[in-house]
């Protein structure tokens, strides 16, 4: 067990490694680098430029140096939570981004929450009442769920809870909140305010999810096992939880690979729609304004929190699955 | 000596044998139903089991309803794609009535009247309902080059003289949006394809590669589409058409987005081609095409890709809508397709805020036909996929 845990982080490393050197491609892509741009945009406006600064952020990134050199200083400085230098918000990209990615991953991890909340019981009742009017109705709803595109849903989800409810659901929390600590009453208030970019982000992943749990519970319920309890009189109730599900319970986390990445990209859509205060709104305009340090390093970020997802789920598969854990493979 | 001969023998007794000469084949002898059955093609299985899932062959029918249209939209909408009616900014969609005054007129409509509320300064639009005006079908109205090639003015259907035909509405410039729809599916509709094309080829060539060299070829690829899927898409394509230069023309920019989603859409394709390669490199056949020689080109290409040539094309067109959904996604944000080039997403970019929710909602019509073409790739590729296994 250990040791596939070990191998298993050892193995991050190359695909972090990788993942870094595409991230610092796209920050190399557009034409010129950054600070030329920055410092004519300041003489056009008039603005003075201080030599010594400019100075120093050409040193500071090596602007002079190779390719290759830029590379190991950008990607060494973020070993020691050095991400560069905005040059939009004139702050350094931590003190920039720190409170969206957290907001990020708590938007994501509610979402996979609400996805499992409900895929899990409509999927059962799918796969168990194969061809009802009750599997062919959720099936279209599930269908539906998968073809709108989420950001057409976010806009006309805060039309009708403006509308209905009454609430201004732009923003991830009270007005008061903003730029404060946390603390219990914020806490709070992001959760009162979660739950519409919940079911926005949370609807694709869903229908998608409920459709394979449908296609794994289906294939399991023929097994000869399961026809086996059932001649042998157990109750179809019993048959299904004692064996069956455990089976789907597997597959619900490791089905997490598939599902982060659509959550993580639906989450940043839905956000800028929503105007929330995570990764999306920002990674949009950093992109616009071509502040590729910021954008490198939100996307530096989401691949983080993918990779490390995935890590999770295989390890709790390990841990939740004993034909994986007693043979030492790994299902996936 | 034979049957014949043996019943000619004298006093021999007279029991039942045959005098038919003996057909060896016989009991293997099919009647032309199974013959038709068995001596069928692969493609003709699928076919067959193909048009029994209902909801497939209609998602196919719609599909190639929309992809035709494609070709002659300009002769199917009443106005061009950048025909402005200055009169007529966001006004409301206009209805087809049939009955004026207890009259049977044929399809008409009212004439739209614009006044300007000094209130709210919005532009109010109320029906004109003095006289109705009918519509004109295979008529001349707007001029257009078709097909780049030939001057007409052809159109099936025409708002009557000095009338308006707005089924949908108009946008801020005062533009037909049901015209738009119809131009925007030439542009959504064939990224879908062209990018499908570019991520089919590749997916084809570096699974083919991993899956039929496997060691470290595949210990590479494999690794390398690790890496590609542990990016979130959406941000990824944000990031890279973000970066497509701004001095490029808009028509660059449509193949530079169409390649963009590509490459990042192969990966799953290239696993499906790897792991079919891996079980079936494994089979009799491929061994028995490697013993008389055959070179790696020829068994990947004869002996193996036909093998799940339809797995593949199935698996394909349901990686289509995930594509139109990202152009459209991009576009809508504003950093993917640029106007003039008009597709469903630049269309639905003109419905970013609340504002257009609450005030000129028929601006979001444009998601309707991405649902539909996302539904019925979804239910043609189910069918398509079923169909694939002919045997089960």
């Amino acid at each position: 067990m250990l040791r596939y845990v070990v191998h298993r982080v050892l193995l991050m490393i190359p695909t972090m490694v990788a993942i870094s050197i595409i991230v610092f491609v796209i920050i190399q892509l557009p034409p010129g680098n950054y600070l030329e741009s920055y410092i004519a945009e300041l003489q056009a406006q008039g603005e003075s430029v201080d030599p010594q600064k400019i100075a120093f952020l050409r040193e500071y990134y090596g602007l002079d140096k190779p390719l290759f050199e830029q590379y190991v200083r950008w990607a060494g400085g973020m070993l020691v939570g050095d991400f560069g230098y905005s040059f939009e918000f004139n702050l350094p990209v931590t003190k920039v981004i720190g409170d969206r990615m957290l907001l990020t991953i708590i938007v994501s991890g509610i979402t996979i929450l609400f996805t499992w909340a409900v895929a899990f019981p409509i999927g059962i009742y799918s796969a168990t009442h194969q061809y009802s009017w009750g599997d062919y109705g959720l099936s279209l709803v599930g269908f539906l769920g998968l073809a709108i595109p989420n950001f057409m849903l976010a806009l006309v989800m805060m039309y009708l809870a403006n509308v209905y409810f009454g609430t201004s659901i732009g923003g991830l929390m009270g007005p008061e909140f903003i730029g404060k600590p946390w603390s219990w009453a914020k806490t709070q208030s992001v959760l009162e305010h979660a739950w519409i970019p919940v079911i926005v982000i949370g609807t694709h992943s869903t229908a998608g999810m409920i459709r394979r749990l449908r296609a794994n519970l289906l294939d399991e319920l023929q097994k000869q096992y399961v026809v086996t309890a059932r001649a042998k009189g157990l109750p179809p109730r019993k048959v299904l939880f004692k064996y069956p599900l455990r089976m789907a319970l597997n597959f619900f986390i490791s089905d997490i690979g598939s599902i982060l990445p659509h959550i993580i990209s639906g989450t940043e859509i839905t956000a800028i729609v929503l105007s929330l205060p995570t990764a999306g709104p920002m990674l949009l305009n950093a992109l616009k304004s071509q502040d590729m340090y910021l954008a490198g390093s939100f996307l530096m970020f989401l691949a983080l929190m993918i990779v490390v997802g995935v890590l999770i789920s295989d390890l709790a598969l390990v841990a939740l699955d004993p034909r994986i854990r007693l043979q030492g493979g790994v299902a996936r | 000596m034979s049957a014949s001969d043996l019943a000619q023998v004298p006093g021999a007794a007279d029991h039942l044998v045959s005098t038919a000469p003996f057909d060896p084949t016989s009991a293997a002898r099919l009647t032309p139903e199974q013959e038709r059955f068995y001596l069928a093609s692969q493609w003709m299985l699928m076919w067959w089991k193909f048009k029994r899932h209902r909801v497939a062959v209609v998602s196919g029918i719609i599909l190639l309803l929309m992809y035709g249209s494609t070709l002659v939209t300009e002769v199917l909408v009443p106005y061009n794609l950048h025909t402005r009616h200055t009169d007529f900014i966001y006004a409301p969609p206009q209805s087809v009535r049939w009955i004026h005054e207890g009259r049977f007129v044929g399809p008409f409509v009212y004439e739209l009247t614009k006044t300007l509320n000094m209130e709210t300064l919005r532009r109010d639009y109320t029906e004109n309902t003095s006289m109705p005006h009918p519509l004109r079908f295979f008529c001349n109205g707007d001029p257009y080059r078709f097909w780049g090639l030939v001057d007409m003015s052809f159109h099936i259907v025409c708002p009557g003289e000095g009338a308006t035909l707005f089924l949908l509405g108009t946008d801020r410039l005062g533009r037909d949006v049901l015209s738009r729809i119809f131009y925007g599916a030439r542009i959504s509709l064939t990224i879908g394809l062209l990018g499908i094309a570019i991520s089919f080829a590749l997916g084809l060539v570096i699974g083919g590669i991993a899956g039929y060299f496997g060691g470290w070829a595949d210990l590479v690829i494999q690794r390398v589409i690790e890496v590609i899927r542990s990016f979130p898409e959406l941000p990824l394509w944000m990031a890279l058409s973000a970066v497509l230069p701004v001095t490029w023309s808009p028509i660059l920019i449509y193949f530079g987005i169409t390649g963009i989603l590509a490459m990042l859409e192969w990966t799953g394709l290239a696993r499906a081609v790897r792991s079919k390669l891996l079980a079936l490199r494994e089979e009799d056949y491929c061994t028995a095409a490697r013993l008389m020689g055959a070179r790696p080109k020829r068994i990947i290409g004869r002996h193996l890709l036909p093998g799940f040539m339809s797995h593949l094309i199935a698996s394909a067109t349901l990686s289509i809508p995930g594509m139109i959904l990202g152009e459209t996604a991009l576009s809508f944000l504003g950093i993917g397709l640029r106007p003039p080039i008009t597709s469903w997403g630049v269309l639905l970019n003109e419905a970013q805020n609340i504002n257009v929710v609450a005030l000129y909602p028929w601006l979001m019509l444009p998601v309707v036909p991405v649902i539909v073409i996302i539904l019925a790739f979804n239910f043609f590729g189910d069918g398509l996929r079923d169909a694939a296994d002919p045997y089960r």
